[in-house]
């Protein structure tokens, strides 16, 4: 195992908030890694810090002190330009609330990561096409996103986080606001996606979802309580994993 | 770049679909803005250009020297009843005139009320008096026959010349050539030419030309004389003028001001100083009026400039809102890779598409407008094409500076907030 295969990494990370004369230690010297083909779940309570490290991983804020690598480079310090790009180029984000543009169909949904890189036209349109039917809505490109349900909705985002062909999925609660069975199709789609080498991080605080991940991280208080590792079915796609934690 | 910069336009167009009314409200602020633009210029373009006419006609090389009676002294209300009040122009004058620029042109003009017929017809109008060189100096054609020639004058002949109206007046089936018309019930005049129609305000005093009957200079002096007795209300009132008019046709418009300056010298020094003759220079008014006219122009852009100043603070007001209604969408954006500058060219793109839209409907309101201006108010209206463009940039640059604040704002928000926001 190389460490190539490392795409995300935090050294000691800090996030400080101030709150009036308090500072909020949101984060206090966490440390963890995301390899290649990982399927990670991040837990804890509220306040436990979990959207703050969301936030941190998704390049959207950067840490008090610390690093943050992905594949392989600091972006703890880069301009808000550069963190866009970061973002736009490695990062596939699925929210619990989809977050489609409902003015968008389908189809100009999943082109809207291209269209930031410049990269809009055949290209994008064949992907778009292609993802689209890879999760099952292949004849929905049309539509916009209120004529959907929201499981469909929910595999139009994953869709568009892998438009960018992205290091990881940064999912965060993606099955919150669906209901039981939905929630098993979506994360069965997740399941599908994994064999083509995809790596997802997820936040959560829902232990039968945590349960389907390799591994999952609780955060308490702002720092790494511990890592489990999962030994369920699910799982044993990859070994990438192993060993680690 | 054109088809990234037309899907941004399209986005915007599909943004602005989501609440019809309200873009539509606020696009009404720039198009009536434009629409007034337009139309306020091309009315004062019209006025402009009708003014021009106006002193064209009367010739901008032109100086026109007017008798005018002189307001009532004491003096006056002395006279006795049956000597004549003495004022105006002399023929000296004229001479003095005529002899001080000699590179001007002059035409001496005298003027009678009198009744004329022909038949049955009958028309109470102004005889005018004057020399060969007033065709010239008026810049009026003879549409039929010939205008009065030296010779006329010198065997103070009776023959005449019809403005266009009054010889449709005298002769409305006939043609007027060769025939007589009497004069005073006993002076017979033969038409030896008609003029072509003026349509102009310029005339003797107040009847326009075209109303006007022309004979030549000494022959009117000699058959009505110096001096003119009306009767009013039981009283006779008898005034004594030589001329009612010289008219001037200076060689340039360069040497009008020096003429006038000469003209207003001789008559108000050498001869006497009554203020009984009215010097008037069309190149002056001409100027007189552009000037005044510019200043409704500026009053008028001002109007003009404020209702797009408006509309610009609508966009604003409806491009905040959209800002703000749109968060979680700018939050989406910037997680999925937009830099600052895509939200900013996003919100500035609707904001120039909301503009632009007021700004083509604004511009063809503002074409049509000037027409209805013309048809209802007889004023007229003329559009010019660089009018038209420098209202409609007005409107996109209004579109562009009033979107660039809630652009700014919307590229600003922390996308962390942005995206948590309900």
């Amino acid at each position: 195992m190389s460490e190539t295969d490392i795409i995300a990494e935090f050294v000691d990370v800090h996030r400080h908030y101030r709150m009036g004369e308090n500072i909020v230690r949101a984060l206090d010297g966490v440390s963890m890694q995301v390899r290649r083909g990982d399927y990670l779940t991040i837990m804890g309570r509220s306040g436990s810090g979990k959207s703050t490290m969301l936030n941190l991983l998704g390049c959207l804020d950067r840490p008090t002190s610390g690093e943050y690598r992905v594949g392989g480079r600091d972006v703890s310090q880069l301009s808000d330009d550069e963190l866009s790009d970061v973002r736009g180029h490695e990062i596939g984000f699925i929210f619990q609330s989809f977050n489609l543009i409902p003015q968008l169909t389908v189809l100009e949904n999943l082109e809207v990561p291209l269209f930031y890189q410049g990269r809009v036209g055949q290209e994008s349109r064949r992907k778009a096409e292609y993802l689209a039917d890879r999760v099952g809505l292949g004849q929905r490109l049309e539509h916009k996103p209120l004529e959907l349900s929201g499981g469909q909705q929910q595999r139009v985002a994953i869709a568009r986080a892998l438009m960018n062909d992205p290091l990881f999925l940064l999912a965060d609660e993606a099955t919150g606001n669906l209901d039981s069975s939905t929630e098993g199709e979506i994360l069965d789609l997740f399941d599908d996606l994994r064999p083509e080498g995809i790596t997802i991080v997820m936040v959560t605080h829902n232990p039968t979802v945590a349960k389907r991940a390799d591994r999952t991280l609780w955060l308490k208080d702002g720092e790494v309580e511990k890592i489990l590792e999962n030994h369920s079915p699910h799982a044993a796609a990859n070994d990438a994993t192993e060993g680690l934690a | 770049m054109i088809r990234d910069t037309w899907r941004i336009v399209r986005l915007g167009l599909k943004s602005l679909m989501l609440h019809k009314l309200r873009s539509a409200l606020t696009t009404a602020g720039i198009l009536f803005g434009v629409a007034s633009v337009i139309a306020m210029l091309a009315v004062g373009e019209g006025a402009k250009q009708e003014a021009l006419e106006r002193f064209q006609d009367m010739g901008v090389t032109n100086l026109i020297a007017r008798s005018k009676k002189p307001a009532e002294t004491a003096s006056s209300n002395a006279q006795s009843t049956w000597s004549a009040l003495a004022y105006g122009l002399l023929y000296s004058e004229a001479d003095l005139i005529e002899a001080s620029i000699p590179s001007a042109k002059i035409a001496r003009v005298r003027e009678a009320k009198r009744p004329m017929m022909r038949g049955e017809n009958f028309h109470t109008s102004i005889i005018v008096g004057t020399e060969p060189s007033f065709l010239e100096i008026t810049n009026m054609k003879v549409r039929e026959g010939r205008w009065l020639s030296d010779l006329d004058d010198l065997r103070l002949a009776n023959v005449c010349v019809l403005g266009e109206t009054l010889a449709r007046l005298l002769f409305p089936l006939d043609n007027p050539m060769d025939q007589t018309v009497l004069i005073s019930g006993d002076d017979r005049y033969r038409v030896v030419g008609i003029l072509g129609e003026q349509g102009r305000t310029a005339g003797a005093g107040s009847t326009p030309y075209d109303e006007c009957l022309f004979v030549p200079l000494h022959t009117h002096q000699r058959r009505f004389g110096d001096v003119n007795t009306t009767r009013s209300g039981g009283s006779f009132s008898r005034e004594r003028v030589e001329l009612a008019e010289v008219k001037v046709k200076m060689p340039t418009s360069g040497d009008v001001a020096a003429g006038a300056q000469v003209i207003r010298d001789l008559l108000s020094t050498s001869i006497k100083d009554k203020g009984d003759v009215l010097v008037t220079v069309p190149l002056e008014l001409l100027k007189q009026e552009e000037e005044s006219k510019r200043m409704f122009n500026i009053v008028l852009a001002v109007i003009a400039s404020i209702s797009l100043l408006v509309g610009g603070i609508g966009i604003m007001n409806v491009m905040l809102a959209t800002v703000t209604e749109r968060t979680r969408e700018i939050g989406i954006r910037r997680a999925l890779g937009a830099k600052k500058k895509h939200i900013v060219q996003q919100f500035l793109a609707e904001a120039g598409v909301l503009s632009a839209l007021g700004g083509i409907v604004g511009v063809i309101l503002g074409i049509v407008l000037p027409f209805l201006i013309t048809l209802w108010f007889e004023q007229e209206t003329i559009i010019l094409p660089q009018h038209v463009m420098l209202a409609f940039g007005i409107s996109a640059a209004v579109g562009i500076a009033f979107g660039l604040y809630p652009a700014w704002r919307a590229a600003n928000m922390d996308p962390v907030d942005a995206l948590r926001h309900e």
